[in-house]
């Protein structure tokens, strides 16, 4: 009996320094693949810092200049991705104070004003036989809903409508599948920072989930 | 929360994304998963924030329509040259 064979992958991840390596011989495709690659996040990324499109894309463009011009002395302590990022982010904020705009990162440990991750109203209260239990139970998720078109759009406009720092937190980790740590670098902020925005984008659009799936979860 | 207490279901929705990213300390887990043996309603609120960041999971773009602008390569085959990159 022979063995089936072998199935080919088609679009096999490249390792940061064959990206490197065919870059710096000048593989123009290796270039338009990584362009390709990061520039719808780029563009999201760069236009939460400085609210205007066309600025947006300025910044991303600068950004790509600016990569041309380290690539040869790029080390690669941080991976290629969060280099780049680190790049974007920089000059996001350069433009974005340029303009006189807040920054969405501008303040060290600032995650913005403390909100439950839960309406409080579901738990007991003080003084009850088991404060701070559900008053009711939620409900399971509807899996086979989970992924229809109309979900996901309802996701996509929760995240949408997020802070800047929580929508970009939630959309690098959880859209995008980025680690902490690579988040954290990318966008310049502490693992505890990226750690509570995380939290709150994600309890938010949990909600959001909740109320389209699930739109009268009781109360008593 | 406390040492010696359990922990409550409104405390549990708190510290959910500590615990799903692995950093909490050992004390608080366990007083976490012991809550969770004994709690179907937060089992079901951790069900409900894993179907959520699946769902969130399931937004990565499959492909990507961004195309590399022209003045992009032009500056990339001007630095293969060994050309100075143009200043921004």
């Amino acid at each position: 009996m022979t063995s089936a064979p072998e199935i080919e992958i088609v679009t096999p991840m490249r390792s940061d320094e064959e990206t490197l390596a065919a870059l710096r011989r000048g593989d123009e495709r290796v270039f338009v693949e990584l362009v390709e690659q990061h520039q719808t996040l780029m563009l999201r990324v760069a236009s939460r810092y400085v609210r205007n499109q066309a600025v947006a894309e300025e910044v991303v463009q600068e950004t790509w200049l600016g990569v041309l011009k380290g690539l040869r002395n790029f080390e690669g302590r941080a991976s290629l991705k969060t280099w780049i990022f680190r790049i974007l982010t920089n000059r996001a904020i350069t433009r974005a104070e340029r303009e006189g705009r807040a920054v969405p990162f501008s303040s060290v440990g600032d995650t913005g004003p403390d909100e439950p991750a839960v309406d409080p109203d579901r738990f007991r209260p003080e003084g009850d036989r088991w404060p701070g239990g559900w008053k009711c139970f939620p409900d399971p998720l509807p899996e086979d809903r989970l992924l229809e078109r109309e979900t996901l759009a309802v996701i996509d406009s929760a995240i949408a409508e997020l802070p800047d720092r929580q929508h970009l937190v939630i959309s690098m980790r959880d859209i995008e599948g980025w680690s902490a740590d690579e988040v954290c670098q990318a966008l310049q902020i502490s693992e505890a920072n990226q750690r509570v925005l995380l939290h709150r984008a994600r309890s938010k659009v949990r909600r959001c989930l909740e109320a389209y799936l699930d739109p009268a979860p009781a109360l008593t | 929360m406390s040492s010696t207490r359990t922990i409550t279901c409104r405390e549990l929705t708190e510290v959910l994304t500590d615990y799903l990213e692995g950093v909490m300390p050992v004390e608080d887990r366990v007083r976490f998963e012991a809550h969770l043996a004994i709690c179907d309603g937060c089992v079901t609120y951790v069900t409900q924030m894993r179907q959520t960041i699946e769902a969130a999971r399931a937004l990565h773009p499959a492909h990507v329509e961004a195309t590399a602008p022209d003045d992009l390569l032009d500056a990339f085959r001007a630095w293969q040259r060994g050309e100075p990159v143009p200043e921004p």
